[in-house]
């Protein structure tokens, strides 16, 4: 058994992981229409290389950047290009993004240049990371970040992670997928390790899994078995069910006890993380050449039909799945695009699926219940996984007082939500600290802008003095330059001597 | 916050708390069952008529300033927290006491010091120990009599008879007030000592028990039985109690060993005077104490050694309501200086 360490804080929820059973994975009739936002990840947005009328494949590609921190965009179905446009995409700011609407033909034809590899083993590192890279593969998990950007460290890395956990109750793609494609997970680990040269790698998978574990116990020996190169180095690691145990730095820090530093990433204490579906998404861009188009998502909650793991194709609208699913139970529902902990609401079901989606769930309509005063009693500071302090940071923001809030570190929560579930005053916590977010990034736009400002007047005023002082000087000159022209034609008359006084 | 630009409903996480102030509060209440069954056990029905009267007119006190500070009634008048308020008010005055005394101190713990500082929640101090303060002070001749055990007494009061003598002040004849009471044992200790007797002569008195006061000391076994199952119940951290009895016993153990005769031995003042109830029950009080781990273990100790001070060296027989009082001066500093170390500061792997 691997040593396991914990993290502070957490707290332990009730999983609903029964609702969507993850022992298989169902397919979905193309959709008519699908809508591709052209950023799905975090960092640069990608410029299209598509015109509308254009005939795409699928897995062609639709839209890239040079930036570094960005991630290409492919076609996930064969059609024509019938719009390019802003549409609205699920994502926390609620705004528009440049989108491709395909007018999916049905065929769901692959591009003719995508390929089996027949030597995966056989390309290169910096080939391999330009293929993932090319494949627009970027964190599953939720986070979005670009995969091939953390594949090239500044520094030696001793551990890969990869991310099995999966701790938001209700969820279980990442169950389903672990069950379903153990050995694509495995092998894309492999090819991951010859990127990174770890000396471990670790699969985490919540004890909440059995089926999952066993699964990758399996496939792991078989591959051991068959005397794989490298199989030994990985290691499948149950871990206890805490949420948020996921969380990267938590995920960190029960593996190996070390801390990401604050501020940090986790490459400075030698360790990649990687989600269970990113690594998979990596196998099918080395070993069958294919991109990212598709991913496996979970539809589930009290208020659909038939909660299920589905394969969906991204850009599909939230409606065609939830169709798929047998609808929603009423209309007394709130939509919520990944679990219950950290997801976003969807204000309606036309928004498409992107790289992020993991769950959509569909849940009773909230409650409203009245907050009572903050008693103090800490619940929220010990539920926190960060070790902050809640409480304080929830009257700071009240006050918008922004220096306080940085002095208690409002950048360090990661809105995992621990203390508004623990919170017997029932206080919105992580509203309040989203809200005070959005209020402190403001408010530094206005104190700069202010400061530059200020900066501005006082040089306006300087050069204004400025040229004040020059005039006079001018004047002062000509002054005496007139008095002595003056002087030297009344030569005759005696000149006084000024007084000079000691004083 | 009206200032909030969305609709909390709408923001993550979707799960309600299954926790609630009135859920707190109500373990609190049931974790002093314990130890005030054995009160009434021990000593009669006073206490429960204490309790009667403070609950009552605490809920009266709140409703009426709820009313007049236009606060949802329904939303605060149930969520425990006057009720708490008045129990611990009437565990801190003698059981025997004239009706007026419990609501003179609910008055002043739920109209001053609670609602004229804002309500729950915004009290600088502990709304019961600021009006035992008060009570203390305005009255000193009846908050210094306290019953003796049944034990000890010849009759015992019957519930009617305890009501009559509360609200009338009335005693059946031939019965004696004196009868009926006996001074603390810390009381007791201290005027002894003042008089120049030694503790091996003073202990002798009936006033002592096996570990502490008599009769009171299985009273605080019953409070530390509940304020542990408050622990084990994750309503209280353990910080506040073991740091506060720890600072207390370790100074009285160290002024014990340096001066036996004049000096309590370490037991007596745990289970004697309000220290278990006070580490359990008041020091935790949420909304006055220390939030911080480091803070709390301050918080605690400071009352633990200003408690001893007080008993071993100023005007009062007991402390720890004052060095509660106290120590609530120093929360925010103590909040403000003790903030925990935030997940990856301390790490100590460089940038390579």
């Amino acid at each position: 058994m691997k040593k396991l360490w914990r993290f502070r804080g957490g707290v332990k929820l009730a999983g609903f992981k029964q609702l969507a059973d993850a022992s298989y994975i169902n397919s979905l009739p193309i959709p008519a229409r699908l809508i591709l936002p052209l950023r799905q990840h975090i960092g640069d947005s990608t410029e299209p290389l598509v015109a509308i009328g254009d005939k795409v494949y699928k897995g062609q590609l639709l839209a890239s950047s040079s930036a570094f921190i960005s991630a290409p965009v492919h076609a996930s179905s064969s059609g024509v290009v019938i719009n390019i446009d802003k549409y609205p995409v699920p994502h926390q700011s609620g705004l528009a993004e440049l989108c491709v609407v395909i007018e999916t033909d049905g065929a769901d034809t692959w591009h003719p240049d995508i390929l089996p590899e027949p030597h995966p083993e056989q390309l290169s590192a910096d080939e391999c990371r330009k293929r993932i890279r090319q494949a627009g593969i970027v964190g599953l998990g939720g986070a979005v970040f670009p995969s091939a950007a953390k594949l090239k460290p500044t520094r030696a890395i001793d551990t890969l992670i990869v991310n099995g956990v999966e701790c938001e109750p209700y969820i279980t793609c990442d169950d389903a997928l672990m069950q379903a494609r153990p050995e694509a997970i495995l092998r894309g680990i492999l090819q991951l390790r010859r990127l990174l040269q770890p000396v471990d790698c670790l699969i985490a998978v919540e004890d909440n899994k059995p089926e999952a574990i066993k699964a990758l116990q399996d496939a792991l020996d078989k591959l051991t078995v068959a005397g794989i190169n490298g199989v030994n180095s990985i290691q499948v690691v149950p871990i206890p069910t805490v949420f948020p145990a996921g969380g990267e730095k938590q995920l960190i820090k029960v593996l190996t006890g070390k801390e990401v530093p604050q501020h940090g990433l986790p490459y400075e204490v030698g360790i990649v993380c990687l989600n269970v579906g990113t690594t998979a998404a990596v196998y099918d861009a080395i070993y069958d050449g294919r991109p990212l188009v598709s991913r496996v998502m979970t539809v589930t909650g009290a208020q659909v039909q038939q909660p299920a793991n589905f394969e969906v194709l991204l850009g599909t609208p939230v409606e065609h799945i939830l169709a798929a699913a047998g609808g929603v139970r009423s209309a007394d529902h709130q939509l919520i695009m990944g679990g219950p902990m950290m997801g976003v609401t969807l204000p309606h079901s036309q928004l498409p699926i992107v790289k992020a989606t993991n769950c959509l769930l569909v849940s009773d309509a909230p409650q409203s219940s009245a907050a009572l005063p903050c008693i103090r009693c800490g619940a929220c500071a010990s539920a926190c996984p960060m070790q902050l302090l809640p409480q304080q940071l929830y009257w700071h923001a009240r006050g918008k007082a922004f220096d306080k809030l940085a002095h208690y570190h409002l950048a360090d929560c990661i809105e995992c939500g621990c203390c508004a579930v623990v919170c017997p005053a029932k206080i919105p916590l992580v509203h309040y600290f989203r809200f005070a977010k959005t209020e402190k990034q403001e408010h530094e736009i206005k104190a700069r802008f202010a400061d530059q400002s200020r900066v501005r007047t006082q040089a306006r005023e300087a050069r204004l003095e400025r040229v004040k002082r020059e005039q006079e000087a001018r004047k002062a000159a000509r002054k005496a330059a007139r008095q002595q022209k003056q002087a030297s034609t009344d030569e005759a008359t005696p000149v006084i001597p000024p007084q000079v006084s000691n004083g | 916050m009206p200032t909030s630009p969305t609709n909390p409903l709408s923001s993550s996480p979707f799960i309600p708390s299954s926790a609630s102030v009135a859920k707190v509060m109500r373990t609190v209440i049931y974790a002093l069952i314990p130890g005030i069954t054995l009160y009434i056990w021990l000593f009669g029905w006073g206490v429960l008529v204490n309790i009667l009267i403070a609950c009552t007119s605490a809920l009266f006190f709140e409703w009426g300033m709820l009313l007049i500070r236009a606060r949802p009634v329904k939303v605060f008048l149930f969520d425990g927290s006057a009720v708490i308020t008045a129990i611990l008010l009437v565990l801190a005055i003698p059981p025997l006491a004239p009706w007026w005394l419990p609501v003179v101190g609910c008055f002043f713990a739920i109209v001053v010091a609670k609602h004229l500082y804002g309500g729950l929640g915004y009290n600088t101090f502990n709304p019961a120990m600021a009006a035992y303060a008060v009570l203390l002070i305005s009255f000193p001749r009846e908050l210094s009599v306290w019953d003796a055990p049944l034990a000890q007494v010849d009759h015992s009061l019957s519930f009617i008879e305890t009501l009559r003598y509360s609200f009338f002040h009335s005693l059946p004849t031939s019965l004696q007030f004196d009868a009926l009471t006996s001074a603390t044992v810390l009381d007791h200790m201290r005027t002894q000592i003042g008089l120049g007797k030694s503790l091996a002569e003073i202990s002798r008195s009936p006033v002592f028990g096996y570990l502490g006061g008599a009769g009171y000391e299985w009273v605080n076994l019953g409070f530390l039985l509940g304020g542990l199952w408050l622990i084990y119940k994750k309503i209280i951290s353990w910080h506040i109690p073991l740091a506060m009895l720890v600072a207390l016993a370790a100074i009285s153990a160290l002024c014990y060993v340096i001066d036996a005769q004049t000096f309590a031995n370490p037991l007596l003042h745990i289970l004697g005077g309000a220290s278990i109830l006070g580490a359990f029950f008041i020091a935790t009080d949420p909304v006055t104490a220390s939030t911080t781990p480091r803070g709390r273990i301050i918080y605690g100790a400071g009352i633990g050694l200003l408690t001893f001070a007080i008993r071993a060296w100023g005007g009062y027989p007991d402390g720890v309501a004052f060095a509660v009082l106290l120590m609530g001066l120093t929360v925010p500093i103590l909040d403000h200086y003790t903030a925990p170390k935030v997940f990856g500061a301390r790490a100590g792997y460089g940038k390579s």
